[in-house]
């Protein structure tokens, strides 16, 4: 059984406008001690897909349909305190700006302690112990005085390695990440990825990565989901993806990349932007920006088609009979 | 710590000079002592070696010196009206319109912030939409008019509560205070409620839209993925950053409550400052209006020091104490 | 919201663009906002023509008859017709004198706003645009004026004018008197949101592009960037309107307003309330009504607009 299960899950957005899809039929799943990478533009769902695997997503939003299954329970349908009894224990969250993540009124201990005690029958004492020790795990210099400190009084660096170690408090099983580097120096990027995944990997933790950062994504994770408009539209392990892209979406993404480019040439974009998710153009999602559209694309959403290890949702990949049609149009 | 009451210190002395100037060239230009000393008979060169003897005719400069050194010994003159030195007249009435405004504070916050607190936990509630409903309602209702909607209602139509006066006080080491009678507390009740009237949906609105933005913040969704209990969510996490601004807006509003003191004090006669200032008004009593003015301003510079004191307590990013 | 304001086939009418605007379609379906509006318009409308409604002019002192003291409203036993809300202590029909007074009440209230709203965005503008130490210290000054609350800078200057030029003198002066110190005390409000929307703008492209073009500071500030401040001048106005009028209200109910002979409805419910214990309710109740019931849909709008317009207002 795998650790997460997460089956064709739909989360719908209530506005007064009428109710908005921000996630349509994801599925997917997550073994345990496995590094999980979730990449899209803004706005693909990514960040909606991270909150609403703890259903923690702020109203008007809310799971509207399909199920998050973590060892056996559904989490989507738990009651709020079972559900309580799960974040921050056994699925921990760590968010993109260290600088907003932390409440600037009560001090690093206070913020550490309170979620040792909301989840384990301990002291005070022995918390602070568990606190110190987490802290000393994140290696920030002089640990025992980061407990009295407020969040203003450090570095966004130092913030981060804050958050990294309550997300790591409880030992959880999985942790999800949702842009944890973005916010800070490029120079400290790094750093701090390295420091998650050797956590990671050290207490055999899964991580659900959500980032933008095609590069992360391909030297931290061993499995991908590239998201687009709300939906998967290819999965599979990291290496095979980023070595031979199946999805035109994915492919673009892939080129857009710097390195991709030769030295002195244009950075290949994929032209035109994503679609607001209340005008989600019918078919597949991505065909007007799709450089190899065919008329089913524009008609029919395309199914998962397995391709090697991977599944991806292009009617190209599905049918190999795209030069017949070609010649068609000729 | 020390840096902030030097520069409090400073702010204060300014204020102070302040109102002392405004004070000085009311009491300059309002009335002619001379005619309150020797009335109509005298003839011009009397008056004018009068004039000089007592001082009247020199430099403004030298006149306001006098009249700082003597304000700051507490005198402010005899009140024309009473025959008594001014200040003593308005220390007197001191204790009736601190305790009102104290009963005024304690029933804003007690009902502000739970009401404040639960309609931003619950915006869509019949309770929140009702609660929002009537404060925009009461926002609406001078107070006076409150003031008279009470007494008609509890004083005449139900003779619960008495309309007037402040009932029957005891001496609390030199403090008249209403608060140890029943008969004392009664009395209070109709004015306090009055004067909270008008800041009681302010408040509850403040409250409730400070918290909604709170309650939106990356940090209190942290605090739900730690999953902490929604208890200490709302009342730890949210309610203290909730609070800040609300300390500040409170630190302005006291002037305003003391104002408002004015107004409550007329319609239920409450024998505190604010009635006398009005009846010195009518009366022309110099001496006590400027009385009034520098016991007011001393309110404000007190009260202002006393929010930013608390502010730093609840925000860390204040440092009154400097580095630990 | 205003997906289509790049075609440029034909540029709409004022009008046209006022009918397609989020402004207009919201009000049209908000119940609570067209009634405000409407009894807004009434009040305006009877104001403006209390003298040809009213059946008495209540500043006529022929008109008015002592023994016609404290009639109750038509619809009690001792009512007479003639008289539809009862007199008042000094023989004056009540109704005559409501028209009147809420003419007082509302045209020192719009006055006062308007001198607000006059020296706030003058203010306002030049801070803003300016910035620098002129920025600072006019903000200074807002600061230093907002933390003395209106009502007690209203009370001390009245009340000392008072004191100095006598109660005969101060009557004749009341209005103006009301209109400048409720006026002068409240523009920092207007300043501090016309600032800050300023700030906004000037980073805007249009304001350099007109910068570039060579148009004059004035004309850029008055004529490029005020326009685009009225959603948050609109909002402010309309509650500043009914916090002017219950200061004005306030201040007379003290004595330190407009006085009896020439009431507001501020001065009218302080009248009444003397006989209020005697059972003569309607010389404070009637008035009271129409003063919380002009006060409130003014506040309705405003909230209204607020969430309509949603304009960044200066918190604090």
């Amino acid at each position: 059984m795998p650790l997460l299960e997460v089956n064709n899950l739909e989360v719908c957005f209530g506005l007064r406008s009428g109710a908005v899809k921000a996630l349509r039929d994801v599925s997917f799943t997550l073994q345990r001690g496995e590094r999980l990478g979730v990449v899209g533009e803004s706005g693909a769902g990514k960040s909606v897909l991270g909150f609403s695997i703890i259903n923690l997503l702020s109203r008007p939003g809310h799971i509207s349909s399909g199920s998050v299954h973590f060892e056996g329970k559904d989490l989507a349908s738990l009651a709020p305190e079972e559900l309580r009894s799960i974040r921050g224990n056994r699925i921990s969250m760590i968010f993109q700006d260290p600088m907003m993540t932390l409440n600037p009124v009560l001090t690093i201990g206070v913020q550490m302690v309170e979620c040792l005690l909301a989840h384990r029958r301990i002291s005070k004492a022995d918390a602070k112990r568990i606190a110190l020790k987490k802290l000393q795990q994140v290696q920030i210099p002089s640990p025992e005085k980061r407990l009295d400190q407020y969040p203003h009084e450090l570095s966004g660096g130092m913030r981060q390695r804050i958050v990294i170690a309550i997300g790591l408090l409880l030992d959880p099983d999985i942790i999800i990440a949702d842009e944890p580097t973005t916010a800070l120096d490029v120079t400290i990027q790094a750093e701090i990825m390295d420091l998650m995944l050797n956590l990671c990997e050290q207490n055999n933790v899964a991580l659900i990565l959500i980032t933008h950062d095609l590069g992360v994504v391909s030297q931290v994770t061993q499995r991908m989901l590239v998201m687009y408009a709300g939906r998967i539209i290819e999965q599979g392990p990291t290496k095979e993806i980023i070595n031979d892209a199946q999805h035109p979406y994915t492919q673009g993404l892939m080129n857009a990349l710097p390195q991709m480019a030769l030295p002195g040439q244009k950075l290949n974009q994929i032209k035109g932007t994503m679609p607001p998710l209340q005008r989600i153009p019918k078919g597949c999602s991505f065909n007007p920006r799709c450089e190899y559209v065919m008329d089913i694309c524009k008609q029919t959403l395309p199914s998962f088609t397995q391709s090697g290890n991977c599944q991806v949702a292009c009617h190209m990949v599905a049918e190999p009979m795209q030069d017949k049609m070609l010649i068609k149009e000729v | 710590m020390i840096a902030f009451f030097v520069k409090r210190f400073f702010q204060a002395v300014v204020v102070m000079f302040v109102i002392s100037l405004i004070s000085f060239s009311i009491q300059d230009n309002l009335g002619d002592p001379l005619r309150e000393l020797v009335g109509q008979s005298v003839s011009e060169e009397e008056r004018q070696a009068l004039r000089d003897e007592m001082g009247l005719n020199d430099p403004f400069l030298v006149q306001y010196l006098r009249f700082a050194k003597k304000a700051v010994q507490g005198d402010l003159g005899d009140s024309y009206f009473f025959k008594k030195p001014a200040f003593d007249v308005i220390m007197k009435k001191l204790p009736a319109t601190l305790e009102l405004v104290f009963g005024a504070t304690i029933i804003i916050i007690l009902f502000s912030v739970p009401i404040g607190v639960y309609s931003a936990i619950n915006p869509q509630s019949w309770f929140s939409k009702t609660v929002m409903g009537l404060s925009i309602v009461g926002i609406s209702i001078p107070v006076f008019l409150t003031a008279i909607g009470l007494i008609y209602l509890f004083a005449i139509e139900l003779n619960w509560l008495p309309s007037y006066g402040r009932g029957e006080t005891s001496n609390l080491l030199g403090w008249e205070t209403g608060f140890l009678t029943a008969d004392g507390l009664k009395h209070l009740i109709l004015p306090s409620f009055t004067l909270a009237s008008i800041m009681l949906p302010l408040f509850i609105r403040l409250i409730r839209s400070e918290m909604m933005e709170v309650l939106q913040s990356e940090y209190v969704k942290f605090a739900w993925a730690k999953g902490i209990s929604p208890r200490r969510i709302y009342f730890v996490h949210a309610l203290k950053n909730t609070m800040l601004p609300v300390i500040t807006v409170g630190g302005v509003q006291i002037g305003t409550m003391v104002a408002y003191t004015i107004l409550t004090e007329t319609v239920f006669q409450w024998p505190g400052m604010g009635f006398l200032f009005l009846e010195a008004v009518n009366r022309v009593d110099t001496p006590l209006i400027v009385a009034y003015l520098i016991v007011v301003g001393a309110i404000f510079v007190v009260t202002n020091t006393l929010v930013d004191l608390i502010y730093g307590l609840v925000n860390p990013a204040v440092k009154l104490a400097g580095k630990k | 919201m205003s997906e289509s304001t790049f075609k440029t086939e034909q540029p709409p009418t004022a009008l046209q663009r006022f009918k397609a605007s989020h402004f207009w379609h919201s009000f049209k379906i908000d119940r609570v906002a067209q009634l405000s509006f409407l009894i807004f318009l009434a009040y305006v409308v009877l104001a403006i023509f209390a003298s040809l409604i009213a059946p008495f002019d209540p500043y006529d002192a022929s008109q008015i008859d002592i023994m016609n003291s404290e009639i109750p409203p038509s619809w009690q036993a001792e009512g007479e017709a003639d008289f539809l809300l009862g007199t008042d202590a000094q023989g004056r029909d009540m109704l005559s004198t409501i028209l009147y007074g809420t003419r007082v009440s509302l045209l020192i209230g719009l006055c006062a706003v308007a001198l607000q709203a006059l020296l706030g965005i003058v203010i306002g503008l030049t801070a803003g645009y300016i910035g620098g130490r002129v920025d600072s210290f006019l903000m200074r000054i807002a600061d230093i004026q907002l933390s003395f609350s209106t009502l007690m800078v209203a009370i001390i200057v009245l009340a000392v004018f008072q004191a100095t030029f006598g109660t005969e003198l101060y009557q004749q002066l009341a209005m103006i008197m009301l209109i400048l110190v409720i006026g002068i005390a409240e523009w920092p409000q207007y300043a501090r949101t016309i600032r800050a929307s300023v700030l906004a703008e000037k980073k805007k492209e249009y304001v350099d592009a007109a910068r570039v073009m060579g148009f004059g500071r004035l004309r850029i500030m008055f004529r490029h960037i005020l326009p685009n401040t009225l959603s948050p001048i609109l909002v402010i106005s309309t509650v500043q309107i009914a916090n002017a009028i219950i200061s004005e209200a306030s201040l007379s109910f003290l004595g330190l307003g407009m006085p009896v002979s020439q009431p507001s409805l501020g001065s009218l419910i302080s009248s009444g309330f003397e006989y209020i214990f005697s059972g003569v309710w309607w010389i404070t109740v009637i008035p009271g009504v129409v003063l919380i019931v002009l006060v409130l849909v003014m506040n309705l709008l405003g909230d209204w607009m607020r969430d309509v317009l949603n304009p960044k207002l200066y918190k604090g």
